[in-house]
């Protein structure tokens, strides 16, 4: 079964359950060292290929040979009937026999590593999936096992330090009315600053001939009076 | 391998420039894994619980209990979080022992400043779907 499979199993029964059955300490255990063994079966199996590959194309050149050598033979057998020499023939037919019996155990043994080196191949493809499939499953394990036994410590800590979660709707009310009252006092503050701030003082003063900017304007008026005066009694 | 709170030394300072300076607090809690609390000034009720295993680093934010939701509205917001999950910048709707959490996965060797953009994410995207879909709770 996936392990997403084995999740939704547990998940049906009991959410703690989740938190306890797949973790398994022993089980994790198990699986790593699965894993382990599964990384040491591929890296024989691929040594072992190597060497089973190598021989499986000696022996191919062996049959090669072994064929072309039969052929010679027979040849051979054939010129010495022709020349009228059975006894000849005779001795060539027996060393084609041997020969033949030869290539028949070449051809096995050769059929036999094709057979070994496609086994090495799937061994290598399963342990391969294999290994992904409790990599997976380890780290989904201690996931789960993680976001559960993290979930336990904070309900603990909440039930232990005696506050309890209120409800979504409390909370968004809660943050809303302090975002709200955040905006209430920053508009209050504006307020209270056109009403009663340094501006509105000066603003009050401005009105009642008093301040800076009066007396200046002031100020320059009596220049420009002295000036015109001035001028006015040189003519 | 660093401990939790090791790793997420600083993210406090970082979170809290990302916040506009909000104070952030980063707490651990006690228990068999290492949990992390991050609680972001004006965002008390719902704090961010950061934890890690081999695979990844979560973080979590509550929602609501499976009894807070509507009974008849139901399979329509069960329906509605599939179809929002995509569409959530950084985080997804999920289930932890009968709580409805968002929740944000990152690479157990993500840096300080992922950790902390999901975590920013993680609570905007909480408040905005707690007022979205406040509409299925009682």
């Amino acid at each position: 079964m996936s392990v997403i499979g084995k999740i939704v199993t547990l998940l049906r029964g009991s959410a703690r359950e989740l938190g306890e059955s797949i973790v398994d300490a022993n089980g994790v255990r198990i699986y790593e060292q699965e894993i382990r063994d599964a990384r040491d079966a591929i890296a024989q199996a691929k040594n072992d290929l190597a060497g089973v590959m190598a021989k499986e194309m000696q022996s191919a050149r062996e049959i090669e040979r072994m064929r072309a050598e039969i052929e010679r033979l027979e040849k051979l057998a054939v010129e010495a009937l022709n020349k009228g020499k059975p006894d000849l023939a005779e001795e060539v037919a027996a060393r084609i026999a041997e020969q033949e019996a030869e290539l028949e155990r070449q051809t096995q043994l050769h059929a036999d590593y094709a057979l070994q080196s496609n086994r090495l191949k799937d061994l290598i493809k399963t342990s391969e999936a294999k290994i992904r499939e409790h990599e997976r499953e380890v780290q989904m394990a201690k996931a789960t096992e993680s976001v559960y036994k993290a979930t336990q410590s904070i309900a603990d800590n909440i039930v232990s330090s005696g506050s309890k979660l209120v409800s979504a709707r409390e909370s968004l009310d809660r943050i809303k009315k302090r975002h709200e009252d955040l905006a209430d006092r920053m508009t209050a503050a504006d307020t209270l600053d056109r009403d009663l701030g340094t501006k509105a003082l000066e603003i009050k003063l401005a009105e009642a001939g008093i301040g800076e900017d009066i007396q200046r304007k002031s100020k320059v008026m009596a220049r420009i009076q002295a000036r015109q005066a001035a001028v006015e009694s040189k003519a | 391998m660093k401990s939790l709170q090791e790793r997420l030394g600083g993210l406090d300072t970082v979170l809290s420039a990302r916040l506009g300076g909000a104070p952030v607090s980063l707490q651990p809690m006690p228990g068999e894994i290492p949990v992390i609390q991050t609680v972001i000034g004006g965002r008390e009720e719902l704090p961010i619980f950061i934890t890690a295993s081999d695979a990844q680093v979560l973080c979590i934010c509550y929602l609501w209990k499976d009894d807070e939701i509507v009974p008849e509205k139901r399979l329509e917001l069960l329906e509605l979080l599939l179809d929002l999950n995509p569409a959530i910048p950084l985080s997804s709707f999920g289930k932890v022992e009968g709580r409805y959490v968002l929740f944000g996965a990152l690479s157990r060797d993500a840096r300080i400043d992922d950790i902390a953009s999901d975590i920013v994410a993680l609570s905007d995207n909480a408040i905005d779907a707690l007022d979205a879909l406040s509409g299925y709770l009682s």
